[in-house]
């Protein structure tokens, strides 16, 4: 299976690919547009702070490439608060592919989350045969408005979308390849799409 | 519900751990991706690696293991020891860790942790503490502990956090080593001065001291080295104990 990882100089992207080497997939990272749309999966990674994120996206022509990709893309984390249409860090407008924005967890929590947190209300078949209440592991100070894209929440401060999915997007907030066995399954869910 | 989290942390020299383990089926106990693999098995949360040998000379050493844990480790990972530069804190990143923390080099240069945290995202710079009391008032060590400051704990947690520290690794020297609890009145307070998530690292004896450590000391994680190592306490029992007391665990 060809798997390619979105390389725009944002984040620890090695671990994605280690993670899917244990399942015996060889990712290749790559910016170049061509090899992106002839994938059968692409990953879309990101960690860091959005608008300098975003303007990379911009300063590489992906920005317009990747709301056009039919393939299954899943976007982790910073990627998939960047598929949103807006987010208040750094006051980025995003590629608008989730209908939905991006807000900063007020300081009655600490801020950023992080560690082991569950996901509920799990409604697609990217979390087949991961159950309910599940855990995953998390690193963000921003978080994903509820909308009708919504396929998992979590709660931290309030309840807010952990993941979303869009026809062939899909997009968690939580890191699936620190996520341990649950965080395997979901990648190989995501493979077999 | 975000849950606590349990940290084993190894202590490692020229690539290899230290101090000893004595785990049952471990080939190779001086190996820290078998270690570790074994403890993301039996449910530790996250691994802490601290180069406790750091130099230039055996850096690619150390940044080989990292890369060896990143290859076959599915939980999450931080490095420490010697971490002075950007650029070091990059390669170590590059090659797959998930967190940096820095010590000594963020006091003797506190810039560092501003601009690590604009370059990497705050989220994986964690900034470890090493403090104790003198005439009861927390002073920050350094060098391993071997260095007085006049830093005051509190206002250097502050601090760090302004500047762009994601976490903070507060190890008690007055309580390591002891296995006599940790620090559990300074782990509260320092709850109180800053919002971003404490490890609490020192004096781990039992299971009651990491209900207290999350309980009254209000941490968000907590380490301990030798009681894991040596099996004293095993992780999936000490789960187990602390979800029965009502303290949210990954089991």
């Amino acid at each position: 299976m060809n798997v390619v990882i979105i390389d725009y100089g944002a984040g620890n992207i090695k671990s994605i690919q280690f993670a899917l080497k244990r399942l015996g997939v060889d990712a290749l990272l790559s910016s170049d547009v061509n090899i992106i749309k002839a994938a059968d999966k692409v990953i879309f990674p990101g960690v860091g702070e959005a608008s300098s994120a975003m303007k990379k996206l911009k300063e590489s022509g992906l920005d317009t490439i990747i709301p056009k990709l039919q393939q299954p893309v899943l976007g982790i984390c910073l990627g998939m608060q960047l598929m949103c249409n807006y987010s208040e860090e750094g006051k980025t407008e995003g590629l608008g592919i989730f209908n939905t924005d991006v807000k900063q967890f007020n300081n009655t929590v600490k801020v950023p989350q992080m560690g082991w947190n569950t996901i509920s209300n799990l409604k697609s078949s990217l979390f087949d045969t991961i159950i309910d209440n599940d855990f995953m592991y998390m690193v963000h100070s921003y978080y994903a408005e509820p909308c009708d894209e919504m396929i998992a929440t979590t709660n931290y401060q309030l309840d807010y979308a952990s993941a979303l999915q869009k026809d062939n997007f899909y997009g968690v907030q939580f890191h699936p390849e620190k996520s341990s066995k649950a965080g395997e399954q979901l990648l190989k869910n995501f493979l077999g799409l | 519900m975000l849950t606590k989290r349990i940290v084993p942390c190894l202590d490692i020299k020229n690539g290899r751990t230290v101090k000893g383990v004595n785990f049952v089926n471990l080939r190779d106990a001086g190996d820290p991706i078998e270690l570790a693999k074994q403890y993301a098995e039996i449910g530790a949360d996250e691994l802490v690696f601290l180069d406790i040998a750091a130099t230039l000379e055996n850096r690619g050493t150390t940044l080989e293991m990292v890369l060896k844990v990143a290859e076959q480790v599915n939980i999450p990972f931080t490095v420490g020891g010697g971490i002075s530069s950007v650029k070091h804190v990059d390669a170590l990143l590059q090659s797959g860790a998930d967190k940096v923390s820095i010590n000594s080099s963020a006091v003797n240069n506190p810039d560092l942790i501003n601009e690590l945290s604009q370059k990497f995202g705050n989220q994986c710079i964690v900034v470890a503490i090493d403090a104790k009391q003198i005439n009861g008032n927390w002073k920050v060590h350094l060098a391993g502990g071997t260095i007085p400051t006049d830093l005051d704990l509190f206002d250097w947690a502050k601090e760090v956090e302004q500047r762009g520290a994601g976490e903070i690794l507060f190890t008690s020297m007055d309580n390591d080593g002891t296995k006599a609890g940790f620090a559990t009145e300074a782990l509260t307070k320092l709850s109180e001065v800053v919002n971003i998530p404490i490890i609490a690292s020192g004096g781990a004896g039992s299971i009651n001291h990491f209900e207290d450590a999350f309980t009254k000391g209000k941490a968000d994680a907590a380490l301990a080295a030798s009681v894991f190592h040596f099996g004293e306490i095993p992780i999936p029992k000490l789960k187990q104990e602390l979800k029965k007391q009502g303290i949210p665990v990954r089991l």
